[in-house]
């Protein structure tokens, strides 16, 4: 695989060189938190303990339309706490003195926009974060993102779904630098029994026409998900699951770990 | 120059910024618009709705004692009013509806705020037999009761938004999911000129039969054309309906009126021209109220239809290139036009269209030549809110 040099890959090279067959049949696991809902350092903390190979920091946002219920109260919840954008900057210079983990900064390109674009990428580089997903900014509006992250060396990822067209995959491919993020099912992020039943051909199809490496997200939340998923994708993300113990004051850490293990 | 361009833009504003998994639908929703577009069947299908079941041509009635309170001009106000629903909404539910159809998508939804728009979706699923789901905030559900009444009775499931502020901005929030949801099966009626291209073209391209009937009868009633066209601003549909054809005509001033709510602080009002910022919300970037971190804020207007943070991208961009002022009225003015213009002229005006009354009232001694109101719904609906004061 390419080094591109920059976000993720750049962080741990080693997580992604995975032309060997194992690094590609087991996923590395990705488990995101909304920052500013309970202590965010020590959930991160706990979740790399459990097992997490990167770590997706929410940004929280008062309008998340691609959020189910479950982090769009931790959103709220966050945003009640009093939590910035430099906050979030301040979350993962913490994580950053005690672990190399990657992080991935995620979130809604408004708080971006009002920061400035310039500014947030100096300042999401200067906070040790790797790279940058925002939900609703398709690579053809990101031009001037991109740019300014990539002046930064941070890395944009964008998303996949089960309703992209060809040209689309070919798009958002060569506009990802660390991997492309695959959207499960049509629908909104939130913890579901059972994942979309043509999930895994479709998966299939979508990583052989990829260049790049694939994570997929949305709904995963059970140990069996995991094993469906093992062998069709390189990440599997893990976020309302994670978000509801948060919110519930249960173990975020045992929540990886029972999907990870059983 | 027409905007918008390929993308979705009207100058700086406007493009698509929603979730990956709504690209594909935009795009084939784009496609059947440009389709039916050159489709003379549509046209002929569209209009004959219109004229037959809607009631257009709708009337464009001079209102000289209203106009005596305000100063010294000649005043006329297009009756949107008359429309079957009762406001503009349906010249556009039906244009989507019919689109909708063609694109093989049995379910509709939309968002309302006053609940204009979800009677008049309700009402174009029910002529063309289709399902409909209305996403309304639990205040606006509370403040507009009669509109939810009325969805139910045309076959709506009304579904209560109860996150956020609870009005407009949430309603869409939970539509949008809803269609990030059901995509393959489900068109999203916008009731306004907002949201992701081609929403704010197609929508304008609907409404726009408003400014071209105006001027058509304005031309028959004196001859020439109107001097000043006023409407209000809420996302922006029933103003570029009105201004739309009147584009060209470099002589006529138009002016846009928002909701002054209460006062100029962040949260008391739906100015944003005067209190927002560049932003993105709900797919396009236009001006946004919202906090120094981005943070979208909570608006008020005594009217249900003006109550929300963002305007139209079109609007933002005939802003910026000076072809249209934007100004704003309070709660009270627009209340005081209310009463006056139903006491003079015997028309009881939606409070929404009462801001442009409201404005007019308000500065109407600098103001000379013949003016042109949309009065864009009726106000039957705010009889219960005004009571209730």
């Amino acid at each position: 695989m390419k080094d591109h040099g920059i976000g993720v890959v750049r962080a741990s090279g080693a997580l992604l060189t995975g032309d060997a067959p194992e690094a590609r049949t087991t996923p590395k696991f990705i488990a995101y938190v909304t920052c500013g809902d309970g202590d965010t350092v020590r959930i991160v903390e706990e979740l790399e303990e459990a097992g997490a190979d990167l770590i997706e920091l929410g940004i929280p946002f008062s309008d998340p339309i691609a959020d189910g219920p479950v982090i769009q109260a931790a959103s709220q919840r966050a945003l009640q706490n009093g939590t910035k954008t430099r906050d979030v900057f301040a979350i993962a210079e913490s994580i950053r003195k005690k672990s190399a983990i990657p992080l991935i900064a995620f979130s809604y390109l408004n708080p971006v926009m009002r920061y400035g674009v310039e500014n947030f990428a100096r300042d999401t580089a200067s906070a040790g974060v790797n790279s940058l997903l925002l939900t609703d900014l398709p690579p053809e509006s990101a031009k001037e993102i991109r740019a300014a992250m990539h002046a930064q060396t941070i890395g944009t990822i964008f998303l996949l779904a089960p309703t992209s067209t060809d040209a689309r995959i070919k798009a958002v491919d060569r506009a990802s630098d660390d991997f492309v993020y695959y959207v499960s099912t049509t629908g909104v992020t939130g913890a579901r029994k059972e994942l979309d039943p043509t999930l895994i051909d479709r998966l299939d199809e979508v990583r052989a026409k990829l260049t790049k490496p694939i994570a997929v997200g949305f709904g995963i939340s059970r140990h069996e998900h995991y094993e469906l998923l093992r062998g069709h994708c390189d990440f599997i993300v893990v976020g309302s699951a994670i978000v509801r113990a948060v919110g519930e004051g249960r173990s975020p850490g045992s929540v990886a770990r029972e999907i990870l293990q059983g | 120059m027409t905007v918008p361009n390929k993308q979705g833009f009207f100058g700086q504003f406007g493009g698509k910024f929603v979730p990956e998994t709504l690209m594909a639908a935009l795009d084939e929703f784009e496609s059947a618009y440009k389709k039916v577009k050159r489709d003379k069947s549509f046209r002929r299908e569209l209009d004959d709705i219109l004229a037959n079941f809607v009631g257009r041509p709708t009337a464009l009635s001079e209102a000289p004692k209203f106009a005596e309170m305000c100063g010294g001009f000649r005043l006329f106000l297009k009756r949107e009013d008359l429309n079957h629903t009762g406001a503009h909404k349906i010249n556009n539910a039906i244009g989507q509806a019919l689109i909708a159809k063609r694109m093989g998508k049995q379910r509709i939804i939309a968002e309302t705020g006053a609940g204009q728009h979800g009677v008049a979706t309700a009402t174009a699923c029910a002529l063309l037999g289709l399902q409909c789901v209305v996403y309304m905030g639990e205040v606006d559900m509370a403040r507009q009761e009669l509109n939810v009444f009325r969805m139910r009775l045309l076959g709506a499931e009304v579904v209560p938004v109860s996150s956020g502020s609870r009005t407009l901005k949430d309603a869409i929030n939970e539509a949008i999911r809803d269609w990030v949801t059901n995509v393959r099966t489900t068109h999203y009626i916008i009731g306004s000129v907002l949201g992701p291209h081609p929403y704010p073209m197609v929508v304008r391209d609907f409404q726009s039969v408003i400014g071209r009937e105006a001027l058509a009868q304005l031309r028959k009633r004196t001859g020439k054309l109107p001097d000043v066209a006023i409407a209000c601003v809420g996302g922006g549909s029933n103003a570029i309906g009105l201004f739309h054809a009147m584009l060209p005509h470099e002589s006529i001033r138009m002016i846009g009126v928002e909701a002054g709510g209460r006062g100029p602080e962040l949260g008391n009002h739906a100015a944003r021209f005067s209190g927002g910022a560049l932003g993105v919300l709900h797919g396009t970037r236009s001006m946004v109220l919202q906090d120094e971190h981005g943070q979208i804020a909570e608006t008020h207007s005594i009217s249900a239809g003006l109550d929300y943070p963002s305007i139209g991208p079109e609007h933002a961009y005939l802003q910026e290139i000076g072809r249209v002022e934007y100004h704003d009225c309070s709660d009270d003015l627009a209340l005081e036009a209310f009463h006056k213009l139903s006491e003079s002229e015997g028309i009881i005006p939606a409070l929404e269209s009462s801001h442009a009354l409201g404005w007019l009232l308000r500065n109407g001694a600098s103001i000379s030549g013949d003016v042109v109101v949309n009065l864009s719904g009726r106000g039957d609906k705010d009889v219960p809110t005004v009571a209730a004061l």
